[in-house]
């Protein structure tokens, strides 16, 4: 198939960027949309012009490394990861507009690259649960229930990509956050912390420049793992909870 | 199992004496080499032992201690947090973005702890057994036993973090039988344990950054290793969005960086996995060992064309219910599979294996696969001259359990088939073709995990390691965290008791010379100014090592693997173009870093696979079968570890060869008809 591509140019992250428009012949419906990608920049590096950024690692749609709002969309069309979108999901003659995630705490870097290290101080907030290596009990020691330990599971599939925040109108990290309060909150080992880790979360949160959740739900729409709405509800009656505490 | 000396003093086998040297001309022979810190006395006390031999670091010198943890997998990440805890000064550094997306998150079907949840007979001394055999008596045994010691500490460690295994309905832990064993000691996160195993690591490591006693360095790749007086001080690491070239001092050097199956461009391996870290190490004098052991996973979604980028594994339990067949004939590999008629069909492993059938060992279904395929009797596009598929066919399970049945047991490979293949497999047979996935070889350790320069540690797959020529299903997330949580903390203290070292600084001549030798190179990638990418060049390479040094090796073919190897690195060096600048975020100088050190991988690989004439877990040599095609070992001539040394630049190898001894376990050939 053939393609015309918009795709964001911008040299570091200082500089404005802007959208360029590339040609691009003989797709084949079989390949990836990074794939896809990775022969526009066999070409453009032929032709002497800089390949364009993107960033991508297991294309395999659990790393969470991928990105992109394709025509508008984190991810694009489909319910799948971008390194698991593939070509068929488009017409001959489309033409497709390639952005980088859009947030404020997600600064661009270069081209399609953003800066998402905000999650990981999110996480370095209070994402986990104190268990110094050597000092865990034996594993069987403490059950689980069955359906918390699923719902912990389904949560826990979160791969940190980011298109929660970039589809969120708010530029909110709610789900994101919300399914690590979830995942840590369903389990036993994760009571003790239960409380002062959602405190604590919700505050980096804020103080990263990620925005409030209003409900409006594109997070889970653009989610490729297909994490819930309610984790959202899990993380304010947490925080409701705290604050009663006086926490 | 035939009774042993309990002392396990008593070898069981005699040193092995190379009589072939198919390698001669390629390599120099060298020292024979000994684990210094090897331990002795019965196999169930020698870790107990150690762990009370190996010295102590007072509590207040640990935070003068810097250590430096390049890669942040399991073996990493669980060594990050667990050092972080102990005290010392971390730097965790990761070429990605961030440290949870390790390539470890790939890993799909479990990790195998030898807890004996099931009662069905399991227990430390079984697991050991599994993984000696599963690795044709190529591994070390005190290594393979101590980490089937620690396995069943790492699920404990594992649950208290919060990793959400799989649970009965009694709320405790589940488990099931993976890879061929008999029994169930396989514990799992659906079809995604790695990733929530990492993600435990992860937050622990977290969580000492935020104490502070771990600095992560992410979107930063490790491009030298600093050696001060014969030791490892330090690293020079590029940072990938500015480009700037740093200096980082320590007191001691660990690398946890993973395999290097992407030698081969495509594998199941994400597209940033590369040798780089180690090969620098190599350079400095690090021993790589056994560079030709590569696993190769039979159940992979095959190539689709020259655009493909990488490969995607399935997991193999899908063997249990598909039958593996292709078309007797030739010309009907371009019919659809449905109206070919059941007498048309080869059902290969079934006639070949009848005993275990669709569920030999990956190495044979890979191997028997590339053998039609090579027939000429390989289905689904053309990809070069040759079809590379063989169908997956779940007709008769699906008449079986019914649709439903099996939507239950597979709907997501199904429907992550569906989506890269644009087919239906439910109606339709799937199309697999083997794809390299792992690889046993790596640095040279000790039983201290730490290579032939004092003070560099490697662990994790980048360590040679535990699994002899072949690794068992659902046990590398097992050495991953066995390393980093619980091994490398106890032998990394008895190397640093004797810190904090003398202090360098960055004028040291050592560190100058380190970083002006990163420099230069990248100035040079920058202004070779050819004509090819080095996307071209690593796929140029993939294609002779999957020939060549892939499923099946020969003498010959190896010959002339390593002269198009040769002719490759001369025109890389003289046709590469690398545009953009050094002092930015450039991904094409990134890559031709890693591509470089990818060529010289691949130069040593297929020595080694030529030295060493014999079949043996995943190296299968073309001069080494039996009348039937079965892999045939050679325990007296090659029973040991193959050391190489680096022999400078264009000098040859030295080869340095470590014996296998065994006194717990008997060797014995495997057979699978």
């Amino acid at each position: 198939m053939d393609l015309t591509l918009n795709i964001w140019r911008q040299p570091d992250a200082v500089t404005h960027g802007a959208l360029h428009t590339y040609q691009l012949a003989g797709i084949s419906e079989d390949m990836s949309f990074l794939e896809m990608l990775d022969v526009l920049n066999e070409q453009l590096n032929a032709a002497g012009e800089d390949p364009v950024a993107f960033d991508s690692d297991c294309r395999e749609g659990i790393c969470g490394t991928c990105s992109l709002m394709i025509n508008g969309q984190a991810h694009g069309p489909e319910v799948t990861t971008t390194c698991q979108l593939h070509m068929r999901s488009f017409k001959d003659g489309d033409t497709i507009t390639v952005e980088p995630w859009r947030a404020d705490a997600f600064p661009v870097l270069k081209d399609l690259v953003t800066d998402r290290s905000a999650f990981d101080r999110i996480i370095q907030s209070g994402g986990y649960i104190s268990a110094n290596t050597g000092s865990a009990p034996e594993a069987n020691s403490v059950p689980a229930p069955r359906d918390k330990a699923m719902r912990a599971f389904n949560v826990a599939t979160c791969i940190g990509c980011g298109a929660c925040v970039a589809a969120c109108p708010n530029g909110s990290a709610s789900l994101f956050m919300g399914a690590k309060i979830t995942h840590l909150g369903e389990l036993p080992q994760g009571q003790p912390e239960r409380y002062t880790r959602v405190v604590d979360m919700v505050a980096q949160h804020d103080a990263e420049g990620f925005g409030g959740c209003t409900n409006i739900g594109e997070c889970t729409a653009a989610c490729p793992k297909e994490i819930p709405l309610d984790v959202i509800s899990q993380l304010n009656k947490d925080l409701r909870t705290a604050m009663k505490q006086g926490r | 199992m035939a009774a042993t000396d309990p002392s396990h003093t008593t070898p069981l086998n005699s040193a092995p004496t190379q009589i072939s040297d198919d390698a001669r001309g390629y390599y120099t022979p060298g020292e024979p080499l000994v684990d210094p810190v090897a331990p002795t006395g019965p196999i169930g006390q020698r870790w107990t032992q150690r762990k009370f031999d190996n010295r102590l670091v007072n509590p207040a010198n640990r935070r003068k201690l810097d250590v430096i943890i390049v890669g942040t997998g399991l073996a990493g990440g669980a060594a990050a947090a667990t050092m972080g805890e102990a005290g010392y000064n971390v730097k965790s550094f990761c070429y990605q973005d961030s440290p949870r997306r390790a390539h470890s998150i790939a890993a799909q079907g479990g990790i195998n702890a030898a807890k004996n949840y099931k009662e069905d007979g399991d227990s430390t001394f079984r697991l050991f057994y599994d993984t000696v055999k599963g690795g044709d008596y190529r591994s070390r045994e005190s290594n393979v036993y101590r980490l089937a010691e620690v396995s069943a500490d790492i699920i404990d460690q594992c649950v208290a973090q919060g990793v959400p295994f799989a649970r009965e309905y009694g709320g405790l832990l589940d488990n099931r039988s993976f890879g061929g064993v008999q029994v169930s000691r396989t514990f799992y996160a659906r079809g995604q344990t790695g990733q929530q195993l990492l993600i435990g690591a992860y937050q622990a490591m977290e969580r000492q950054v935020a104490a502070g006693t771990v600095t992560e360095y992410t979107r930063h790749e490790m491009l030298e290793v600093i050696v001060v007086d014969g030791k490892a001080r330090g690293i020079i690491a590029r940072d990938l969005v500015t480009g700037e070239i740093e200096t980082h001092l320590a007191d001691v050097v660990v690398l946890a960086t993973g395999g290097y199956g992407n030698v081969f461009f495509l594998s199941t391996n994400a597209m940033g996995s590369n040798v780089t870290a180690a090969w620098r190490a190599h350079r400095k004098g690090a021993y790589m060992a056994n560079p030709c052991y590569t696993q190769i996973h039979p159940t992979c979604i095959p190539v689709s064309g020259d655009h493909q980028s990488k490969l995607t594994l399935m997991s193999e339990s899908l063997r249990n219910d598909g039958r593996i067949w292709v078309p007797k004939n030739k010309e009907d590999c371009d019919k659809d599979p449905r109206d070919i008629p059941e007498e048309d069909r080869d059902y290969y492993l079934e006639r070949i294996y009848p005993s275990f059938g669709n569920l030999v060992p990956r190495d044979i279904a890979s191997r028997q696969a590339k053998n039609v395929c090579d027939e000429g009797r390989g289905v689904g596009p053309m990809v070069g001259d040759f079809r590379r598929g063989v169908y997956l066919d779940f007709t008769d399970a699906i008449a079986r359990l019914g649709e439903d049945g099996i939507r239950e047991k597979y709907d997501n490979l199904f429907d992550m088939y569906a989506r890269i293949t644009g087919e239906n497999p439910y109606e339709t047979p799937m199309r697999i073709y083997p794809a390299v996935h792992y690889v046993m070889g790596g640095l040279w350790v000790d039983y201290h995990l730490q290579s032939s320069i004092p003070g560099l540690f490697v662990t994790g797959e980048a360590n040679f390691s535990d699994h002899g020529a072949n690794r068992l299903g659902a046990s590398a997330l097992m050495q991953g965290l066995a390393d980093g949580y619980f091994v490398l903390p106890n032998t990394i203290r008895d190397y640093l008791a004797d810190g904090p070292f003398e202090k360098i600084t960055e004028d040291h001549p050592a560190v100058v010379e380190a970083r002006t030798q990163v420099e230069e190179r990248v100035t040079k990638f920058l202004s070779i100014n050819g004509t090819r990418s080095a996307d071209s060049f690593h796929k140029e390479l993939g294609h002779i090592m999957w020939e060549y040094c892939g499923m099946e090796r020969s003498e010959d073919g190896l010959r002339k693997a390593i002269d198009m190897i040769r002719e490759l690195k001369a025109a890389f060096w003289s046709d590469l173009k690398v545009l953009g600048t050094a002092d930015s975020l450039n991904q094409s100088l990134e890559k031709a870093g890693r591509v470089a050190d990818f060529i010289e991988l691949g130069e040593l690989m297929c020595i080694d696979a030529l030295n060493r004439r014999e079949s043996c877990g995943g190296h299968f040599r073309a001069e080494s079968q039996t009348e039937d095609g079965e892999a045939l070992r050679h325990d007296e001539e090659f029973a040991y570890v193959a050391a190489w040394e680096w022999g400078g630049e264009g000098g040859d190898p030295v080869l340095h060869k470590e014996d296998l001894i065994y006194t717990a376990i008997e060797m014995k050939q495997r057979s699978y008809k």
